[in-house]
């Protein structure tokens, strides 16, 4: 006979999203929660980012990552929430999870409620198809992470790093430290990919060169990577001729963007958004299923785990709420769209009476702009509008409409970002 | 003395190692590599053909569809990944459905079963994603996709079992003749021989020049593909072709046996042997030519792109036979499209031509397969339940996005005849880092799994071949 356990909510991942969520659930007085972490540990990806720079807004003092995955790991022990470490889920169907583990071999459990926090992971050549022989040495930014910071090994002594996403400048910075030299990072957009104090503290003060509007054209090395060849691209980003720049290296990184993990979310049948690659929900974090919640990088890739923790205590609350007072009725939903200049919202729908003062709206814009006007329309009229400085694609912002403007909307909302000319 | 050495652990080469070890004879199996399967077995387009693109009366339309029917009962025993999804080769105007119709008829002649000619509406039916621009279409329900390093593996799995020697990292430098037997020299040790087969793919040119024998030559020619995600399994349920041209088979969309899409390849030549880099210019073309079969191929899903070789020569059928020019040398090369299809019956054929050479074999009484490879995803709850009671190994996933455990990784290392060494070699044989991670999150833990198993410091690991070491160096240590 299979074995089948019971709980009231099922946690998917025991990252900063997935811990975050557990506490705020049973704080909100769910007493019987269980979380399954295919890792050894509870942390996620934090445990590898050691660099500081997490929780000045959650816990108002800069934290190294597995300090602050402890302070969750910490509240969570005097909690009656169980984490089950080394188990991977497998499925997910009508809220019955199915999971395997060294210690309690295969197993089902039922769960009132589930709440998916699997996180992300990296994009890697494939989807970038950079061309070029098939070397040892290609890595993504995140993995040789995990070889320097937790196994103790560089992965090369020379680095070409393609793509300035954050993970990627934190390890030009790292490998420098360590005593590796980074030639070049190199950035297909005309911008970087990476947060302002990345660019700053890692590659500015390491005089480490950054290209910009250029991509890794060529790969070089049979059995193990010799060198790499860049080269400018135009506007189509299509590399232009005759700028190729050669860099004799042993290792290229890639940080080129970040999925959402939402394989399970898939075999549970649940809406995926295509813009997000998450999962569609509504202002309290429910998927289109009900009583199946997600929270954090599974659903958009954020750029602070401070964010992450936020959004995922929304989602531990109304699972809770869920388990204690049922499903809640789905009458007076208002669908929320990206138009102009904006490239997704989470959430994409809000129920208006679930909202008691007002609902935050995160999005990205799809250029960089100095000033920025972004409007909230529905129905073709202004119901809302926020200034914001330096908008930037590579920072998640965020909008609180107070229910007051909420309910002026006549219909859908749509959410834009206009660029301001500067007042002088 | 061995009475047979092998030169070559590709397909071929383990086909024929594994028909030989039914006999009671001594053989051996060199390959210059780390690893078997690491040529053009493992970067092809994985096709079994139905067998009607070879012209009748060659070695190739005789081998391609015996070949067929011996790989669908090996991968039922040995539990190889492959699917029998039929093959389409569609037309786009009365040109190509007059091809269509020889194609047809080549068919009959060399013995393909059930083939059927399809108009665009009942092709469009059973692939609904195909362009509208098609007008028709071959159908030939034998065909079907196999993960060829896999069926290598098994084969030479089998072949170790039963007797055969397989030595790695044997690369044939010299070759003597001695007294009507050979003298082999790979890699800094000597085997004595009484037959030599030579498949060593690309480079059997090479070898046969060792005895003097070249009267062949190998013109690789490259093919580039792109690998997308298995979430873009909807996009066809066969292997579709386009018409043949001069150039070959033309590029193809087809599923592969693991539930992926493949696309590609097109065909290069003038390369050099050991050339398996992709290049813009080429996985461009592959996608230009490509939309001509459908125009929803979505390359954000790509997880890998790479490129293989074949190892085309200039004659026009596989060359299988003793060479006229060395006696006892036999010749398997030349090996080009369909040679994985054919290669189990290769093997086979090897046998008769090494009776009509003369030597004597008699059947060994116990002979037996190896234990089937186990696919913990593919396995049912219950059966999941089952394994991990008995090995509590198979509850730990070690890569996350093909689901496979530690139990595989080490039922691979404590119960294989071909034990690998490589994070490849492990891949290789259980499917780990082949998916849309390509070894982001398991290759660190495979790392440490080698490590442990062989007892060896990570630095000396290798992903792939000899050279290709993952890390550098420890933190902390001296830099140059």
């Amino acid at each position: 006979m299979k074995k089948m356990t019971k709980h009231d909510i099922v946690v998917i991942g025991a990252g900063p999203a997935g811990m975050a969520a557990a506490l705020a659930a049973y704080e909100a007085g769910v007493k019987d929660i269980l979380v399954l972490e295919r890792d050894c540990e509870a942390g996620g990806i934090l445990n590898q980012c050691i660099h500081n720079g997490f929780g000045l807004h959650r816990f108002g003092e800069e934290l190294s990552g597995p300090e602050y995955a402890g302070k969750y790991i910490d509240m969570l022990k005097d909690t009656s929430v169980q984490i089950q470490l080394g188990t991977t889920v497998l499925n997910i169907e009508n809220k019955i999870v199915s999971a395997v583990s060294s210690k309690n071999g295969f197993e089902q459990i039922e769960a009132k409620s589930i709440i998916l926090a699997m996180g992300c992971r990296e994009r890697n050549r494939g989807p970038i198809s950079v061309p070029g022989d098939r070397g040892r040495g290609v890595f993504t930014a995140g993995a040789a992470q995990r070889y320097l910071n937790i196994e103790g090994y560089l992965v090369g002594k020379r680095i070409v790093i393609l793509g300035s996403g954050d993970i990627g400048l934190i390890m030009a910075r790292r490998m420098t430290l360590e005593g590796a030299k980074v030639l070049a990072v190199a950035e297909i957009m005309p911008f970087t990919n990476g947060l302002s104090r990345n660019v700053a503290q890692c590659l500015e003060d390491f005089d480490i060169p950054l290209y910009l509007s250029h991509t890794v054209t060529n790969v070089i090395g049979k059995n193990k990577l010799e060198g790499i060849e860049i080269s400018q691209v135009d506007e189509k980003m299509k590399p232009i001729k005759g700028t190729e720049k050669r860099f004799d290296c042993d290792t290229l990184l890639l940080s080129v963007g970040l999925v959402p993990e939402n394989e399970l979310t898939r075999t549970a049948n649940i809406e995926l958004d295509p813009r997000t690659k998450g999962a569609t929900v509504g202002e309290d974090m429910q998927t289109s299923e009900s009583g199946v919640f997600a929270c954090g990088n599974v659903l958009h890739v954020h750029d602070l785990v401070d964010y992450v923790s936020a959004e995922s205590e929304r989602a531990g609350k109304s699972a809770a709420n869920y388990v204690l007072n049922g499903k809640s009725e789905v009458s007076n939903t208002t669908l929320v769209s990206n138009g102009m200049n904006v490239s997704y919202t989470v959430p994409q729908r809000i129920n208006k009476d679930n909202v008691e003062k007002s609902v935050d709206i995160f999005f990205r814009v799809r250029k960089k702009m100095r000033l920025g006007e972004i409007r909230v329309e529905s129905e073709g009229e202004k119901i809302a509008s926020f200034k914001r400085e330096f908008l930037a694609p590579a920072e998640m912002e965020k909008i609180t409409i107070p229910k007051v403007l909420l309910d002026k909307a006549q219909g859908n909302l749509t959410v834009t970002a206009i660029e301001v000319e500067d007042a002088q | 003395m061995y009475d047979v050495t092998i030169i070559g652990g590709g397909v071929c080469g383990t086909a024929i190692a594994m028909y030989l070890s039914k006999y009671d004879i001594k053989c051996c199996l060199l390959e210059k590599d780390n690893d078997i399967a690491i040529g053009t077995t493992r970067a092809n387009s994985g096709i079994v053909h139905a067998g009607y693109d070879p012209e009748p009366d060659t070695l190739m339309a005789r081998l391609n569809v015996r070949g067929c029917e011996l790989i669908e009962d090996l991968v039922e025993i040995m539990n190889i990944p492959y699917k029998k999804v039929g093959s389409m080769v569609i037309a786009f105007d009365e040109n190509d459905e007059d091809h269509l119709r020889e194609l047809y008829e080549r068919g009959i002649a060399n013995g393909v079963r059930g083939m059927e000619l399809l108009d665009k509406e009942q092709l469009l039916e059973r692939e609904p994603n195909l362009s509208p621009d098609v007008t028709g279409a071959l159908y030939a329900p034998s065909a079907g996709v196999v993960n060829p390093w896999r069926l290598c593996i098994a084969m030479a799995e089998i072949a170790a079992k039963n007797g055969v020697e397989v030595f790695l990292d044997s690369e044939v430098t010299a070759i003597e003749k001695i007294n009507g037997a050979f003298k082999i020299t790979a890699g800094n040790k000597e085997y004595d021989t009484r037959y030599i087969i030579n498949a060593a793919g690309l480079f059997s040119d090479r070898i046969a020049e060792l005895v003097g024998a070249k009267d062949f030559e190998i013109r690789p020619s490259k093919g580039q593909y792109y690998l997308l995600d298995k979430t873009s399994n909807w996009l066809v349920n066969s292997v579709i072709f386009q018409c043949p041209t001069e150039k070959g088979k033309g590029v193809l969309v087809s599923p592969t046996a693991e539930g992926n899409i493949i696309v590609g390849p097109n065909a290069e030549s003038g390369n050099e042997r050991d050339d398996v880099s992709t290049t813009r210019e080429g996985l461009d073309f592959v996608a230009q030519e490509a939309a001509k079969t459908t125009k929803l191929i979505d390359y954000r899903e790509n997880i890998r792109s790479f490129a293989g070789l074949r190892a085309n020569s200039d004659k026009r059928d596989f060359i299988i036979g003793e060479s006229a020019l060395c006696r006892h040398f036999i010749n398997v090369a030349g090996i080009k499209s369909p040679g994985l299809s054919s290669a189990p019956a290769i093997g086979e054929y090897v046998i008769e031509i090494l009776e009509d050479c003369g030597l004597i074999m008699s059947k060994k009484e116990d002979w037996t397969y190896p234990e089937p490879h186990i696919c913990f995803a593919d396995l049912t709850d219950e059966e999941k339940e089952e394994l991990c009671k008995r090995d509590s190994k198979y509850g730990n996933v070690i890569c996350r996005c093909n689901l496979v455990t530690e139990g595989e990784i080490f039922k691979v290392l404590d119960t294989y005849y071909v034990k690998p060494r490589t994070l490849d070699g492990i891949k290789r044989r259980t499917g780990s880092s082949m998916g849309r991670c390509q070894g982001g999150f398991c290759g660190v833990r495979i790392h440490e799994i080698l490590c442990k198993y062989y007892n060896i410091e990570p630095e000396t690991v290798l992903w792939d071949r000899n050279g290709s070491y993952i890390v550098a160096g420890k933190v902390g240590e001296k830099n140059d």
